[in-house]
């Protein structure tokens, strides 16, 4: 309990600090907007020439892409100190200073900025959700609301094991490695379709590796109701997200390994 | 004439050298470029298979997307970071005080940053889509050699435009950055408007036909959408050369635009610090 207290704080510090510069706060997040929006713009712009792709219709392509840009908004702004790990803390060697504290490493980059400007990437998803549900006509029961919710928070917990484990690695190759942005950036990417599009290779890497499909392909599909088109039963789809807590978990594990296993850079 | 052109020369090859240090952002880079456009391709790939007539073929359009992860890095993304910084220390002033063209400088200065770098990762990009891709098997991913002789020779003219068109937008960019007095209302805008409208998002062609007239007048059509689908045959014969003088007049009227703005610019310039 004492932790949430903890998290709340740095919370309303991070915000605080954001905020004494209200007019950069604002045009970061319009920016962020205005160039995540171009990935909506493409779809828009192949259903109006294509009208359809295998079956799937526009309104339903913006619902896999809202899904996936909400949860990969809300974990790239909560898990900066992550991202940044390498530069910020095992070259400079302060992550000496969190070990000192009578608190989780984890707890404490967690806490270490709450990007704020990541509304921007949120909106839009939220926007192209909206679209999607709106034009899709379904029928929003409590289940379809629990399902796509649970995917939400298992895609959060996806993209936060693979930010913990790109700052895992940095405790050997001290730079953070950009090739991460394959999996979090390329993800949203790959996950903005339905994965039945990609080739079958693509498709089991995206399922059985990085359960991308299993946060959003999975139960949307089954919101939609084209389950049968994923070729899963609907009650494995509501509970497939679960595979993103257990990648942030098998994550969380490497990353305690890394910690014992580090050695300062000394300054 | 020659001893004219001995600074110019000069800050590009200190430039060229300096930009070839960063061997390993370049393989990261690479890395991201050929997964990006593995998917971009079995994206279209699966849309194309779901149409019945389409504005261009599956082949053009994977092309299109090898070359686009080659060259990106010849698109001016963002103001010279070292324009930036001269702007908020106020060390442009001494721009001012070298007996040199400043705008032909800094468009010296923009032509080396979009040749080295984007040249060093071009290479393996087109290696690995043209020959890696066809002798794993994957003939129709891979990127496939110019429609003919004429479509290469023409491609290589349209990509000496493209550095041109490149560097002229990028010298308009450092110049807004000094009016302005900060790169960050640039770079922040300038992305979204190159990826969807050089053709970077999606190729040119497959935009609604309603789009097309518009699409094709405007500027930044000629940093990619061009050379590529003249390399393809999209665009051939009499269209290729319409192509070929589109880009030309846009380098023409932006380094003139630069030019003026500059002029304007400089002549009430505001150099910041102390």
């Amino acid at each position: 309990m004492d932790a949430f207290r903890l998290y709340a704080r740095y919370v309303g510090v991070s915000l605080r600090g954001q905020m004494q510069y209200p007019g950069a706060f604002i045009a970061t997040s319009v920016g962020a907007f205005a160039s995540t929006v171009t990935d909506f713009v493409a779809i828009w712009a192949l259903f109006a020439r294509f009208r359809q792709v295998e079956g799937w219709r526009f309104e339903e392509i913006a619902l896999f892409y809202g899904v996936i840009s909400v949860a990969f908004a809300l974990a790239d702004g909560l898990t900066r100190g992550f991202d940044v790990f390498g530069e910020q803390f095992v070259k400079t060697g302060d992550f000496d200073r969190l070990l000192v504290r009578p608190r989780s490493t984890v707890l404490q980059l967690m806490g270490y900025e709450l990007r704020a400007t990541r509304i921007g990437r949120l909106g839009q998803g939220v926007l192209a959700w909206a679209i999607g549900a709106r034009l899709s006509g379904i029928d929003w029961t409590w289940s379809a609301w629990g399902t796509l919710l649970f995917a939400v928070a298992g895609g959060v917990a996806l993209f936060s094991g693979i930010l913990v484990l790109q700052a895992t690695l940095a405790f050997w190759t001290v730079e953070s490695l950009e090739i991460a942005n394959t999996l979090t950036y390329g993800g949203v990417e790959a996950a903005q379709y339905p994965l039945d599009l990609y080739a079958r290779w693509f498709r089991n890497f995206l399922i059985f590796v990085v359960p991308l499909g299993c946060v959003s392909y999975f139960p949307v599909a089954a919101v939609l109701g084209h389950g049968d088109r994923t070729g899963v039963p609907e009650w494995i789809a509501s509970l497939a997200p679960a595979l993103g807590f257990a990648f942030l978990g098998l994550a969380l594990v490497a990353w305690r390994f890394g910690v014992r296993k580090y050695t300062s850079t000394g300054s | 004439m020659r001893a004219l052109l001995v600074p110019y020369l000069g800050v590009f090859r200190a430039r060229f050298n300096l930009l070839l240090q960063y061997r390993a952002a370049a393989l990261a880079g690479f890395g991201t470029q050929c997964w990006w456009g593995a998917i971009k391709i079995m994206v279209f790939a699966a849309f194309f298979r779901s149409a019945g007539a389409t504005p261009m073929t599956l082949r053009q359009a994977v092309d299109y997307v090898w070359l686009g992860q080659a060259f990106l890095t010849l698109l001016p993304w963002s103001v010279d970071p070292e324009i930036a910084r001269m702007v908020r220390t106020g060390d442009v002033a001494y721009e001012r005080l070298r007996p040199l063209d400043t705008y032909a400088f800094w468009y010296a200065r923009a032509v080396a940053r979009r040749t080295a770098t984007p040249l060093l990762r071009a290479v393996p990009m087109i290696v690995t889509a043209g020959i890696v891709l066809p002798l794993l098997g994957l003939p129709q991913w891979s990127l496939s050699a110019p429609a003919g002789l004429a479509a290469g020779a023409l491609f290589f003219l349209s990509m000496i435009l493209v550095i041109a068109l490149s560097s002229a937008i990028s010298t308009l960019m450092d110049i807004i950055t000094v009016a302005t007095l900060s790169d960050r209302g640039v770079n922040t805008l300038i992305g979204p408007l190159i990826i969807v409208f050089s053709g970077s998002l999606i190729p040119l062609p497959l935009f609604q036909d309603w789009l097309q007239p518009a699409l094709r007048v405007q500027p930044f059509a000629g940093l990619l959408d061009i050379p590529f689908r003249i390399y393809g045959g999209h665009l051939a014969d009499a269209d290729a050369l319409g192509g070929l003088a589109r880009q030309a007049i846009w380098v023409g009227v932006l380094i003139l635009l630069g030019r003026l703005f500059m002029g304007r610019t400089m002549a009430k310039l505001q150099a910041q610090g102390g």
